[in-house]
């Protein structure tokens, strides 16, 4: 294989990704948990996550056609909208949260195109919001949404995948604000009983093209297989493991369960 | 520009279709659009098409003159009876040409969304044919209403999985196979049913769809030595009136594609992105997709095919609307004087046909009967008790 080149990153990085890169450079590895917006106790389960050892949190807009999402996202989604949040409603909350952490969102691109490219990176920043991830926005779609999230300072999160052949790799990690998303599996988002191979060798595949930090993120489902992602990555994201938590146990549970894959990438 | 050529590098018409997926599809439909582009432009894969189409689905269709009806509605009305076609609907059409494709790409396996069931049994049936595994997602109130096509898959020997997330119709049974196609995308083909989904599906389908107005042209012409005046066909995602009206896109013909008043997407909705593809789609001050609500599981979809949100922009095709009550009316009023019982989907062609008749009085007017009714006796036998 080819030396395939470092991608060049922007001259100044945003506050997610300076926070990040700081806490890399003094060998802390990262962990963001996902919570879904909106869902009855999520602004107490966020600051409970943030409590036991966040380093960021991504806060899920539910959408009615989740399509990257498994059944513990989607159950949660359907929830939290029969409970009537709104990406509005979400954003209100988010702004009296109050934690010292870096806020993301992840959002389906038709909330993002329906409010407007524009108005949707501005009710971001109203919102206390420093980063996006559009699951269904690939590299190829980008260009109107990075725009508008470039004018505003909101970093745009890019997902590269296992089938990305290698020259599209460093294109998506070029284009990548915050982190590069490193999609564990092929697959939705959900808990499996181990880490698929995958996700350790897409993480060395990035970690060799992008010093942006790399989260693995889909399919890691404990504090063992955290352990076992962040031996190559950066950090990991942590969705439906979280969110199970959440519509079981509550924030008590969340924090429980986030102290536990803290000490288990810090080991 | 041509109208109905291929789209743009990035698939689009106009500001509609793209390829809005997830990245781990990306490549696939990068791999898939190379594909079909070689497939299209080979005589071989071309002749064996036209060869299955011909020996095994019963192409090429006929047209039917329906004199009584004309008559009653003062016009010269004829069918394109996509009906007859093996498995009672136009969608043969593009599941055997997506069935070639999958085996000429190595895949093994193919997965379908289905409403009515007409494109889960067309896709069961293929499959059997070509020797594939078939695994079909049906929404669970589909399920229950189309439950003799269900059984017709699994004697076909496919899968269906019954869908109980969101409004548990069509729009959610194209969530479940892209889901499953995400973790199952090297070994499998995703078998989309209609003009919909991200680039390369609309353009292909209408592709593999484009013999019914060919073949249609060329019959109009032989019987009557002119176009039609009027080209009609219902539009849930709009692979019909896509296949029929890409024969008369050129000509004069007035197109009209006619959407369910509870499923109007081009007639009610805004530009929306959904199922990979920016096109007219119903939804809610916040972008939520909303449910759509038709008598006919078929047109029971909040989106449409983007190339047909491209033809309305532009002034070249129009989409009313007509309601349940009307569609009722139009099933019977077939089945009455013609001795063909249509499929609900197209009874709503039918309806509007009978509704606006009056103001196309002596035109010819070709209506695709995209499917036959038999799938539907059941369901109206209740509604008119």
């Amino acid at each position: 294989m080819s030396q395939t080149p470092v991608a060049p990153g922007p001259a100044t990085f945003g506050r997610m990704e300076q926070s990040f890169r700081d806490k890399r450079a003094a060998g802390r590895k990262l962990l963001v948990p996902y919570i879904t917006g909106g869902l009855p106790g999520w602004e107490d389960a966020l600051r409970a996550a943030v409590a036991a050892g966040a380093d960021a949190i991504e806060i899920g807009i539910p959408f009615s056609d989740p399509v990257m999402d498994g059944p513990v996202i989607q159950e949660a989604s359907q929830r939290a909208l029969d409970a009537g949040a709104t990406p509005v409603s979400i954003f209100d909350q988010a702004r009296a949260l109050d934690v010292d952490v870096p806020l993301a969102v992840m959002c389906y691109y038709n909330t993002v195109h329906h409010a407007g490219h524009h108005r949707f990176a501005e009710q971001l920043v109203a919102a206390g919001v420093c980063a996006a991830i559009v699951p269904d926005l690939p590299l190829e779609e980008s260009g109107l949404w990075c725009e508008a999230a470039d004018a505003s300072a909101i970093e745009t999160v890019m997902l590269a995948a296992p089938t990305a052949p290698d020259d599209r790799l460093p294109r998506v990690c070029a284009r990548a604000r915050g982190f590069v998303y490193s999609v564990g599996l092929l697959g939705v988002t959900g808990e499996r009983s181990a880490l698929a191979a995958t996700a350790t060798a897409l993480a060395m595949r990035l970690k060799a093209v992008t010093d942006v930090p790399v989260l693995v993120g889909v399919g890691v489902s404990n504090a063992a297989q955290a352990r076992e992602a962040v031996q190559v990555a950066d950090g990991v994201v942590q969705g439906a493991s979280v969110v199970r938590r959440l519509l079981e146990g509550g924030a008590e549970a969340v924090g429980e369960y986030i102290a536990e894959v803290r000490a288990a990438i810090d080991s | 520009m041509t109208l109905m050529a291929e789209p743009s590098s990035t698939g689009r018409f106009g500001e509609f279709g793209g390829r809005f997926v997830p990245e781990t599809l990306v490549p696939a439909c990068q791999e898939l659009e190379v594909a079909f582009r070689e497939a299209w432009a080979d005589p071989s894969f071309r002749l064996e098409l036209h060869e299955i189409l011909r020996d095994y689905a019963g192409r090429p269709s006929i047209i039917t003159e329906c004199k009584n009806l004309g008559r009653e509605l003062g016009i010269r009305l004829v069918l394109k009876r996509e009906d007859l076609n093996h498995t009672g609907s136009h969608k043969i059409n593009n599941v055997l040409g997506q069935t070639l494709l999958a085996k000429r790409m190595g895949k093994k396996r193919i997965v379908a969304e289905t409403g009515a069931g007409q494109h889960g049994v067309a896709s069961a049936t293929a499959a059997a044919l070509m020797g594939l595994e078939c695994k079909v997602y049906m929404g669970a109130v589909d399920v229950e209403r189309q439950e003799l096509n269900v059984f017709r898959m699994r004697l076909l020997g496919s899968e269906v999985e019954a869908v109980h997330s969101g409004s548990r119709t069509l729009k959610d049974a194209v969530n479940e196979a892209m889901r499953d196609w995400v973790a199952t995308v090297e070994s499998t083909h995703y078998c989309l049913g209609s003009v919909m989904g991200p680039h390369p599906y609309p353009w292909m389908v209408r592709e593999f769809h484009r013999v019914i107005g060919d073949e249609a042209r060329e019959q109009c012409r032989a019987a009557y030595g002119a176009d039609p005046d009027v080209v009609v066909a219902c539009v849930g995602g709009g692979s019909n009136a896509m296949g029929i009206f890409s024969g008369f896109v050129d000509t004069d013909a007035r197109l009209v594609g006619v959407e369910p008043a509870g499923g109007a997407a081009v007639g009610r909705g805004v530009p929306g992105v959904v199922h990979g593809m920016r096109s007219y789609l119903m939804q809610d001050e916040y972008g939520q997709v909303q449910e759509a609500h038709s008598i006919s599981a078929g047109l029971d979809y909040p989106g449409v095919g983007p190339e047909h949100s491209y033809l309305a922009s532009i002034g070249r095709a129009e989409y009313p609307a007509v309601n349940d009550a009307e569609v009722i009316e139009a099933f019977q009023l077939m089945a009455r004087t013609e001795g063909i019982i249509p499929a609900l989907e197209c009874a709503h062609a039918l309806a509007w046909i009978a509704r606006e008749a009056p103001a196309f009085q002596g035109q010819t007017v070709l209506m695709n009967l995209s499917g036959r009714g038999d799938k539907d006796v059941a369901q109206m036998m209740e509604i008119l008790k």
